[in-house]
């Protein structure tokens, strides 16, 4: 379980976020989600220790820690993949700077690379294939950090609709199939509502948890149905709301 | 041929020609400008001569470049882990180009006599601050995204360095090396003017001293083509590196 508390961070003396207090439960998929600059990105920058917190508690299973830079995977909206490594040398990135058995980490890899819809590009490099791809590169890298948590910084929302699609899916792989908790952040709503078990729905600076939705559980989850067309509906109600509020 | 390289074959051809042309209608002597045909042929006939000099020239603009690679190198990865490093040697940096390398010629054969050392040294302080300058700008230009990847997956700063910011500051690297190469010529060049025993400069103070003035634009040719032959060596040098660039589509 991953549980923040009291977390509190201060810039040029605006908080960003005072007090925020946010648990996920192992194995959830947790969506943060939140009009843009209501400070998710300062709070994903503590979490990963780019930036110290000013204040509040940090833990992972029960342990405290300063920040979970040597315990989360990270996916970005980007790929991040090095143009001067083919798909297969990105994707063992992980191994290499964990000083893995780089052997071992390979055959793990090229696995991945079958598992996800990837075998025969291992040789590639990023800019001889598709952006789809190139993620899909960039998740079999976040798996091969063999981390539980995945912290997810708008992973798609640089992808068009349909590659966003088959992508989707593949995250929810990351839960099933792979055991990870997940947390995202994210300002797609319908993104969030097709992907999350615990849906956040946060205010703007300084930023708090607004509401806790939990979703139920049948994934994959599609917008003919009238149960999450409602819920979307109240959330764009009360994300529309904070937004009036503010203006 | 495309049509820039008609254009600039073109613009050459009529130079030349124009050159040439003004000699001959005015008659002017050759120990006052010698027409192009005649620089040709200098340059050619006298190759033996000539040859020499290039070679102790082009060594000299060589250990230039690799001296001042050894220094820019290190320094600009020191400064960019220490940024107090950056920052207190900095101005020392600025200061370094605000002296006029050329006035430092004469003090250089003072120090280190007529031989190659002086002219080396020359040319490493001319390619050095370029270099250092663009490869450190080159690291900093690496996206934060990318660091905070590396940060996750536990890598160190060397790692880091090997892994990352090096390859990502390469284009800066030759882009700062190919303008260090291009005016390193000069730096040899008037070392060898203010005092050498042999190279393209010392030839050339020698002829002009016996109106040769054909000898003297030979010599700079020559000069012309080791400069070209470093701006495109360096050129070979960075599509080799950078082979992930190549066939990369530019929208």
């Amino acid at each position: 379980m991953l549980s923040v508390s009291g977390l509190t961070k201060t810039f040029d003396q605006q908080p960003v976020f005072s007090g925020f207090t946010l648990t996920v439960t192992r194995n959830r998929f947790a969506v943060l989600i939140g009009p843009s600059g209501c400070g998710k990105s300062t709070f994903f920058d503590v979490l990963t220790g780019v930036t110290p917190a000013d204040e509040g508690l940090i833990s992972w299973q029960g342990s405290d820690v300063d920040h979970l830079g040597d315990l989360a995977a990270y996916m970005h909206q980007k790929d991040l993949l090095l143009p001067w490594f083919s798909l297969l040398e990105n994707s063992l990135l992980p191994a290499r700077t964990g000083g893995e058995d780089l052997k071992q980490a390979r055959q793990r890899a090229i696995q991945l690379f079958s598992r996800l819809g990837l075998d025969g590009y291992e040789k590639h490099l990023p800019h001889q294939v598709s952006g789809g791809m190139r993620q899909r590169c960039a998740l079999v890298r976040t798996l091969m950090f063999n981390r539980d948590l995945v912290l997810l910084d708008e992973p798609l929302s640089a992808l068009d609709a349909i590659t966003r699609k088959s992508l989707q899916s593949l995250l929810l792989l990351l839960q099933s199939e792979f055991n990870r908790t997940l947390l995202m952040i994210t300002h797609d709503v319908d993104e969030a509502l097709l992907l999350a078990d615990d849906l956040y729905l946060l205010s703007v600076k300084p930023m708090r948890v607004v509401e806790k939705i939990e979703l139920y559980d049948d994934k994959p989850r599609r917008f003919d149905n009238p149960e999450l067309l409602a819920i979307k509906k109240t959330i764009m109600q009360k994300l529309e709301g904070d937004i009036d509020h503010v203006s | 041929m495309s049509r820039s390289n008609l254009l600039a074959f073109g613009i050459l051809v009529l130079v030349l020609g124009l050159w040439e042309a003004t000699c001959r209608i005015f008659a002017i002597p050759i120990f006052i400008l010698p027409p192009p045909l005649i620089i040709a042929q200098t340059a050619v006939l006298k190759a033996p001569l000539i040859l020499p000099h290039a070679l102790t020239t082009g060594m000299e603009i060589v250990c230039g470049i690799g001296l001042a690679l050894a220094v820019a190198i290190p320094l600009a990865m020191g400064m960019f882990a220490w940024p107090w490093l950056e920052k207190a040697l900095s101005p020392f940096l600025v200061v370094s180009q605000a002296i006029p390398v050329f006035a430092l010629a004469p003090l250089l054969v003072v120090w280190l006599g007529y031989g190659m050392a002086g002219k080396i040294l020359m040319a490493a302080i001319i390619i050095f601050f370029p270099v250092t300058v663009s490869l450190l700008e080159g690291f900093k230009s690496c996206d934060r995204e990318f660091r905070v990847l590396f940060r996750l997956m536990g890598a160190g700063f060397w790692q880091t360095m090997r892994l990352l910011y090096w390859p990502w500051a390469l284009p800066h690297f030759f882009a700062g090396l190919r303008v260090g190469v291009t005016v390193a010529t000069i730096g040899a060049v008037i070392g060898e003017w203010v005092g050498a025993q042999k190279g393209l400069g010392y030839l050339m103070i020698q002829a002009n001293a016996r109106l040769k003035v054909d000898l003297v634009f030979a010599a700079i040719l020559w000069l012309s083509l080791m400069g070209l032959l470093l701006w495109f060596g360096v050129g070979w040098l960075e599509k080799k590196s950078i082979h992930w660039k190549e066939n990369q589509q530019i929208l």
